[in-house]
């Protein structure tokens, strides 16, 4: 375990993960602001409503949709396409792990990750 | 309110408000946006959780870049109880669709009324343990976190079973409440595992990213993320928290903490209330 070559890959495995998370967040954090202030170009004057709970325009909730609508430069859109990047920042993480485990042998930490893996994607998928 | 871009710039300065103080404090910035979203600004509890929801996951993201660097973090103990997290978080996405508003706000207070209780009385040390649990020692969760005049000091983990239990619950909350529960994933750790508070309050951020991402993919599709509300949560809330987590080496936060309990048990008890009545 304290093997000197094995800390240094877990040392390097961590910076790693450090690094992705914090691209991840800086570069969501961007898209949002950006079509967040398209969007209340748009939109600032209009009345704020959310007292009802109405769900969101289907074009909002999936995937596809949210890509289409971003590509179109629609703000709304570009505002959930950060926020789904954001969301897949801890996914892309896990998937790492997963294939560093697998790298190093660790079968048990492989099937662990994969299994969380398995749940974030079953999620996304049901977007 | 006078239009949405007054409503939105009030939104973005209450939500730092709410993650500088989140952080500081150690509450996380979920359990004030919510109650903030719902009981000052009148929005739909089920809007209110999903933009909390992704605001969690961009602290938890934005905290444990830095957290890693430091060494605290014990990222197997994070990915071992992420099975029973992740798995939680989705059973707690779903109820959320199923169970009444109400029940949620009330469900809510009470989570509320824990961590306020929790966080006043922090600081507890847990002494460390001399032997690990045989499943601890299988999937060795044995860490070591760096101290400031012993060099690396060694930890055992105890309880496996029950702090997993402990962290499904956890889960489900998270995905029943968009929020991020580190207060209840502290609880598995350091109470239940044995775990020093600082490793288990870092691993607990760590986890709290992969956790609602588990979640997120169900109130995306349910509609309960609305990008006009999301936008200034999840920007306001992660400006506050990395101001907070910038200043927290030199703040004295110990006064801070006590007040702010009885501030969020006060708010509990609205929610809790407000639930009661069915007016949420």
């Amino acid at each position: 375990m304290s093997a000197p070559h094995h800390g240094l890959s877990e040392k390097r495995f961590e910076s790693v993960i450090g690094m992705m998370l914090r691209v991840g967040v800086i570069l969501a954090a961007a898209i949002v602001l950006v079509g967040g202030v398209l969007y209340l170009e748009k939109y600032g004057a209009v009345e704020p409503d959310y007292r009802l709970f109405r769900g969101q325009a289907s074009d909002l909730r999936s995937l596809h949709a949210i890509f289409g609508d971003a590509a179109l430069g629609h703000s709304r859109g570009l505002i959930q396409l950060g926020l789904l990047l954001l969301i897949a920042t801890p996914v892309a993480r896990v998937a790492f792990s997963v294939a560093a485990y697998i790298s190093e042998r660790d079968w048990i930490y492989a099937a662990i990750t994969l299994f969380v893996l398995g749940i974030l994607l079953y999620s996304l998928s049901s977007a | 309110m006078n239009g949405l871009l007054e409503f939105t710039l009030l939104i973005a300065a209450g939500s730092f408000l709410a993650g500088l103080l989140g952080s500081l404090t150690g509450l996380g910035g979920g359990v004030i946006i919510v109650p903030l979203l719902t009981l000052v600004f009148h929005v739909d509890i089920r809007y209110a959780i999903g933009a909390s929801l992704v605001s969690v996951i961009a602290t938890s993201s934005g905290a444990a870049a830095a957290y890693l660097k430091e060494g605290f973090s014990n990222i197997r103990v994070g990915m071992f109880l992420e099975v029973a997290t992740t798995v939680g978080a989705l059973c707690g996405a779903y109820l959320a669709t199923r169970i009444p508003t109400a029940a949620i706000a009330i469900i809510f207070g009470l989570v509320l009324l824990y961590s306020a209780s929790d966080s006043a009385k922090h600081d507890t040390l847990v002494p460390i343990q001399q032997r690990s649990d045989p499943l601890a020692a299988r999937l060795r969760l044995d860490g070591t976190y760096p101290t400031r005049d012993a060099g690396l000091q060694k930890y055992h983990v105890r309880r496996v079973p029950l702090g997993f239990g402990l962290m499904y619950v956890a889960g489900t909350l998270s995905g029943l409440l968009g929020i991020g529960s580190g207060a209840v994933k502290v609880l598995a750790m350091d109470r239940a595992m044995s775990i020093p508070f600082k490793v288990s309050t870092t691993t607990s951020n760590f986890m709290i990213g992969v956790t609602a991402a588990a979640s997120a993919g169900i109130y995306l599709h349910r509609g309960y993320i609305d990008p006009g509300l999301a936008m200034p949560v999840m920007l306001g809330v992660l400006g506050g928290a990395l101001l907070g987590a910038r200043i927290l080496p030199e703040a004295e936060v110990r006064a801070l903490r006590v007040l702010f309990s009885v501030a969020i048990a006060a708010v509990a008890i609205q929610m809790i209330f407000k639930g009661l009545r069915g007016n949420l």
